[in-house]
């Protein structure tokens, strides 16, 4: 039965709580907290992309545009309307589901390459809608002026706090996707992936949980994308580009795409060499992306978390 | 087992299935009695296989009904047909490999029982309940098809016969009124034989109406009650075995005519 052992949850949730006191402690890796904002940020859609790529078995090159809907939404609706930023966040879930609903519909009947093409074209179309609706998105410049959140009175004004609030939601995303894969429904997602005749055979609505994995996967990378745009205050197109698609799947391929952890290792890895250790590669860091891609499809199918099953496997012998 | 009344469960009325310029099958026509075991015969290519993806839903036949229950469902999904009450296995193994034979099972009873996506999310009470429910009812079936003690071991590790008694299993578990069992016994052994041949009799015992696609005929004449002979996309024999195995034409199909 697959069962997610419940105590490194535990544990993860304690160093994730503790890890801004000690980072504060050393000058060294004082601003770790700032990056673990964003390690989160796309904690929360790898999550999204894991169970729809990993246990549903279904390709997405194109969840950037689902970041970028929800960073925009937040953005013009906060900047041009004035609207609460909280409602700014559950409005782009909506916009974005719309969306899913609308692209997935008719992409997710393609299998394979086919469903791979269709959705690395809708990433691009979006891309372009948010360049040239310069009278909405600002175009290439972007938009600037993107209120913080506050709930209560309280402000989320500093990297720490923002920090807490971001990795919450992981917790809680990541807690739900874990219920879902352990359930009946992931069950069926997981059916879905190994035999779609005989998932239609035993009563699985293949098109309806496919939609549903989708608009799920979406909704996350909408979240994202709003906690992005009220952290930064400040977006433009260029983050929401066919390479951050790319840069996603890099990120679960790395972790391991059928494990919910792969996506938050994954997440963490790939943030921290494109925000702090790559620099020194400068424009050639698209190579190492590109290397660490090839070398995990070629040495490591199951992603970082496989390797201990590799290394029990050379023991065994 | 002897027929529960003459009521049909399932009646072909003139189904047609073409591939491209290729007739698969070609006005074919024959009914189901409830709780019998029918089985259907014919040399390879015959049609059997698309006849078994028709009445399950794979895709509509381009000609044609099928009836269950007096209501058609030649249009209908498969999810949809599963829900109806007609169950199927794969005569090339379609288990969830990288699932374990318990939760194949289970898979098996999504079409009675299942959570909703935001009940298994937030973890309702009612998704627990639900998930205790079929744990049970695929233990118990797991019990029926005499593999319990493999309930933890991956589809995929399972020999053959296993499989295809997990196959069996899962296709009971969505309670089913019909079951179409394509090819049970093909790549089993003697023993695997005789085994699957008792489950498939104590299934149909359960008052589970049995449709069989076979090619090993000791299996076929011994637990049918009833055969439809097929070929070339057509129905050339049906009756009782004795009947079919007496029957010239049907001779004529699988051994040739005589010059």
């Amino acid at each position: 039965m697959l069962r997610i052992a419940k105590l490194p949850i535990a544990i993860f949730a304690v160093l994730i709580i503790l890890f801004p006191w000690v980072a504060r402690e050393i000058p060294a890796i004082d601003h770790y907290t700032d990056i673990m904002v964003f390690v989160g940020i796309y904690c929360l859609i790898t999550l999204g992309l894991c169970i729809l790529m990993g246990y549903a078995g279904q390709i997405s090159i194109g969840h950037a545009a689902f970041f970028g809907i929800g960073a925009y939404v937040s953005a013009i609706l906060t900047v041009r309307f004035g609207i609460n930023p909280w409602a700014c966040m559950l409005i782009g879930t909506a916009v974005s589901s719309a969306v899913a609903v609308l692209v997935g519909a008719p992409s997710l009947k393609l299998k394979g390459h086919y469903l791979a093409m269709a959705t690395l074209a809708f990433g691009i179309v979006i891309f372009i809608i948010f360049n040239e609706e310069i009278e909405w998105t600002g175009g290439p410049d972007g938009m600037s002026g993107i209120p913080g959140l506050s709930l209560f009175g309280f402000a989320f004004d500093s990297a720490e706090k923002y920090y807490y609030l971001v990795w919450s939601f992981v917790i809680l995303a990541f807690i739900f996707t874990i219920n879902i894969i352990q359930s009946g429904t992931g069950r069926a997602l997981r059916a879905i992936h190994a035999s779609e005749p005989a998932a239609g055979a035993m009563g699985v609505n293949i098109s309806k949980y496919k939609i549903i994995v989708f608009v799920y996967s979406a909704v996350l990378a909408s979240l994202a994308g709003s906690l992005y745009a009220h952290y930064l205050n400040f977006i433009n197109p260029s983050t929401f580009d066919l390479f951050f698609s790319i840069k996603l799947v890099i990120m679960i391929a790395l972790g391991g795409m059928h494990n919910l952890w792969g996506a938050i290792i994954g997440s963490g890895i790939i943030t921290f060499l494109s925000y702090e250790w790559l620099h020194y590669f400068e424009e050639f860091e698209v190579i190492v992306y590109g290397a660490i891609l090839l070398l995990v499809t070629v040495f490591l199918p199951n992603g970082l978390v496989g390797v201990p099953g590799i290394v029990k496997g050379w023991f065994r012998r | 087992m002897n027929p529960v009344n003459n009521e049909n469960v399932l009646e072909v009325q003139g189904i047609a299935m073409s591939f491209g310029g290729l007739m698969a099958l070609s006005n074919l026509n024959f009914q189901v009695k409830r709780g019998i075991i029918k089985g259907i015969i014919g040399p390879n290519g015959a049609g059997k296989t698309t006849l078994f993806n028709i009445i399950t839903g794979s895709f509509p036949p381009t000609n044609g009904t099928i009836r269950f229950k007096d209501r058609p469902i030649e249009h209908l999904k498969a999810y949809k047909i599963a829900e109806r009450g007609i169950s199927r296995t794969f005569q090339t193994i379609e288990l969830f490999g990288n699932m374990t034979v318990l939760e194949n099972i289970m898979l098996g009873c999504h079409t009675r029982i299942r959570p909703s996506f935001l009940a298994s999310g937030f973890k309702f009470p009612q998704s627990g309940r639900k998930e205790k429910q079929i744990l049970e009812r695929g233990m118990r079936i797991l019990k029926f098809i005499g593999l319990n003690d493999k309930f933890n071991h991956l589809a995929e590790n399972l020999p053959l016969g296993e499989q295809k008694m997990v196959e069996i299993g899962r296709a009971l578990a969505s309670e089913p009124e019909l079951i179409c069992l394509d090819e049970p016994a093909a790549g089993l052994n003697e023993t695997e034989t005789h085994l699957a041949s008792s489950l498939i009799k104590a299934i149909n015992a359960k008052g589970i109406t049995v449709l069989l696609v076979e090619h090993d005929m000791r299996v076929i004449m011994n637990i049918s009650d009833e055969i439809v002979v097929i070929n070339y996309g057509q129905k050339i024999a049906e009756g009782s075995p004795e009947e079919i195995q007496n029957n010239p034409r049907v001779i004529e199909a699988y051994l040739g005519s005589e010059a």
